[in-house]
């Protein structure tokens, strides 16, 4: 456009006009395509609680049930496992668990409703690996002082025997601990709390 | 040419004459630095490599079902029963590594020879733009196979958005599609690899040699060409880029497709390094495998990540460390102030700094695909040592010599003692 022309601003200003409802509507047709990439009914509707039978675990032992797509860990202690969240305390990031996730009657030294009873969510807190339990005979591969607990391989973070992390690991939190409530002394539900508890 | 098919030319040409023009432009008479060497092989070998890969991926794609029931068997599918099918499976995974080798090679080249600097900027942020278009395609595709590598590695990588203040837990759920990496998941990022990525990919491509081709190529002296012109307009230093470059440039291609059926045909695998061992185990989301580590190409950037220890209890740290080694790339231009390009003419500071970055780039790539224990641990106690594992330690080193290499930049590359440039390029 030549510069000493006049600018028409009756067009000038239906230009703009249309250019800005044009992209608004731009900006309205993508939220269907954004919104379709959200978590649909079928996923959303997948997250029931689960029951395990925990009689078959030996003192010691893990077992691995899914909830929600995630592991979650029942873990059978022994005293010398208990013994070991003590001696623990001092290495901890967060000892008592006031920034970690874990239903209120969980938020005890075991960190479980009952001490042998442990149950927590099988998921780094770091970038959601699931890590290993390295028992005390791990020493050689995770250090002399090494009194049991979990290693996750991902990106090198140790947790105790409780799901509580050590100080110097990437994890900046203790593993959760899922709502759960025993049906009776063999059977868990995960994934819901007792009624009125 | 028979004087029929000239004719049929002439036709096509005066209906559409900007096919000639372009030829001239972008292959006849576009004049490049008579000296390029070695260095300068791994810009067209990353356009072979791209065409490999869309045309392998096409392929692929006829027999492969993006579906959590499903994926995993139709791999192996490929691999027996479809006649053929393991030599594009091998071309593509070949192809996927073989894409990073060159582009890093691509990317040295341009550190050596100051290639990033004015009046290159914008080649060389449409080159990043490339990598990160790259690195998504590789981390988007290596789900695809739905082995416990591929589950794990985007499990990973997806809750690296996770730890992003405030918005992070809902845009890694919006990544995903569901509460965990799952069917959905692998269906969208089918989308993404096969469509949305290779498309932004062409495009990037298109626009970093349009934009090379504006400013001209640089060359291992750093010298401009185009400041010294014979009569006819035509950089004295410059010789066509076809015939002089497309042969010399099929003599490497055939060069690195002879390497490249040698790693095709007897170790694809490459003992673990193009095709992880533990992603011939069908993904399982309850048990993550016993090490896990990303393919060789991530792994310096992993091992920052691994290195940051979190502050006041947040990962946050660690990633923005990762995501800003990458995107401080962007930034390289304005950081170095050398008046010379070319690592020819750059001073002892330069040189040192390079060499260490180098240096601290392969050990975190190292150490990246071994876990934190490589090196055992510090026999002694102190109140600094929150982890006594030394290749934590070796790996924060590292960590700080690669930011260094960029963040004291601009003071080195100044305070360099730089070497008189030529007027003429040496061969």
């Amino acid at each position: 456009m030549n510069d000493d022309q006049k600018v028409d601003k009756t067009r000038r200003n239906l230009v703009v006009a249309t250019s800005v409802v044009g992209g608004a509507a731009s900006v309205g047709a993508a939220i269907p395509f954004i919104a379709s990439m959200m978590p649909s009914e079928r996923a959303k509707a997948g997250g029931a609680p689960v029951e395990v039978d925990i009689s078959g675990i030996a003192p010691g032992e893990l077992k691995v049930v899914e909830w929600r797509g995630k592991p979650v860990w029942v873990i059978r202690r022994t005293t010398s496992m208990l013994e070991s969240l003590k001696t623990a305390v001092a290495k901890l990031t967060d000892p008592a668990s006031k920034s970690s996730l874990q239903p209120e009657y969980a938020a005890n030294e075991y960190r479980s409703l009952k001490p042998d009873v442990m149950v927590m969510e099988g998921v780094c807190t770091h970038l959601g690996c699931s890590p290993q339990m390295k028992t005390a005979d791990a020493k050689a591969e995770m250090g002399g002082d090494w009194a049991g607990g979990f290693y996750c391989a991902c990106h090198g973070s140790k947790f105790d025997m409780a799901g509580r992390v050590f100080r110097g690991a990437p994890a900046p939190t203790n593993l959760t601990v899922p709502p759960y409530t025993f049906l009776s002394d063999s059977t868990l539900l995960i994934g819901e709390d007792k009624k009125g508890a | 040419m028979s004087s029929r098919l000239m004719a049929l030319w002439e036709w096509f040409d005066a209906r559409m004459p900007s096919v000639a023009e372009e030829w001239r432009k972008h292959a006849a008479e576009y004049y490049a630095p008579k000296n390029f060497n070695f260095w300068y092989y791994f810009g067209v070998l990353s356009m072979l490599v791209l065409v490999i890969q869309i045309v392998s991926g096409i392929f692929l794609t006829m027999n492969y079902k993006p579906d959590a029931a499903l994926a995993f068997g139709s791999v192996e599918y490929i691999m027996r029963d479809v006649p053929g099918g393991w030599i594009l499976r091998y071309i593509h995974s070949t192809g996927g590594s073989a894409f990073f080798v060159v582009v890093y090679l691509h990317m040295f080249r341009a550190l050596l020879y100051g290639s990033y600097k004015e009046p290159r900027e914008l080649i060389w942020i449409f080159g990043v733009l490339i990598y990160l278009a790259l690195m998504a395609e590789a981390f988007l595709g290596y789900l695809l196979p739905w082995g416990q590598m591929s589950y794990w590695g985007a499990q990973v990588i997806v809750n690296l958005f996770a730890v992003v203040p405030y918005i992070g837990p809902d845009l890694a759920l919006w990544i995903r599609g569901d509460f965990v990496v799952s069917d959905a998941t692998l269906n969208r990022f089918f989308a993404l690899h096969v469509i949305a990525l290779p498309l932004v990919l062409l495009g990037l491509v298109v626009a970093h040699i349009l934009a090379l081709h504006d400013v001209g190529s640089n060359n291992p002296d750093g010298i401009e060409i185009k400041k010294n012109k014979d009569a006819r307009g035509r950089p004295v230093d410059g010789i066509p880029f076809h015939p002089y470059y497309t042969v010399k440039d099929t003599v490497g291609a055939v060069v690195f497709l002879a390497i490249f059926c040698v790693v095709m045909f007897f170790m694809p695998e490459m003992g673990g390094y193009f095709l992880e061992h533990n992603n011939f185990i069908p993904a399982d989301p309850l048990k993550t495998p016993e090490h896990i580590a990303p393919l060789w190409y991530f792994t310096p950037y992993y091992s920052i990540l691994r290195a940051v220890p979190p502050v006041f209890t947040s990962q946050f740290p660690g990633v923005l460390a990762m995501g800003v080694a990458v995107m401080i790339l962007f930034l390289l231009p304005w950081l170095d102030r050398s008046p010379v390009k070319s690592i020819r003419y750059r001073g002892v500071y330069y040189k040192s700094a390079l060499v260490a970055f180098v240096v601290a780039f392969l050990v975190l790539g190292y150490l990246g695909v071994k876990p934190t224990t490589v090196w055992g641990q510090f026999g002694f106690d102190a109140f600094f040592l929150d982890t006594k594992d030394r290749a934590t330690w070796v790996a924060r080193l590292c960590t700080l010599l690669y930011f260094a290499f960029f963040i004291l930049m601009p003071w080195y590359t100044a305070k360099d003692k730089v070497r008189p440039v030529p007027d003429r390029v040496t061969m």
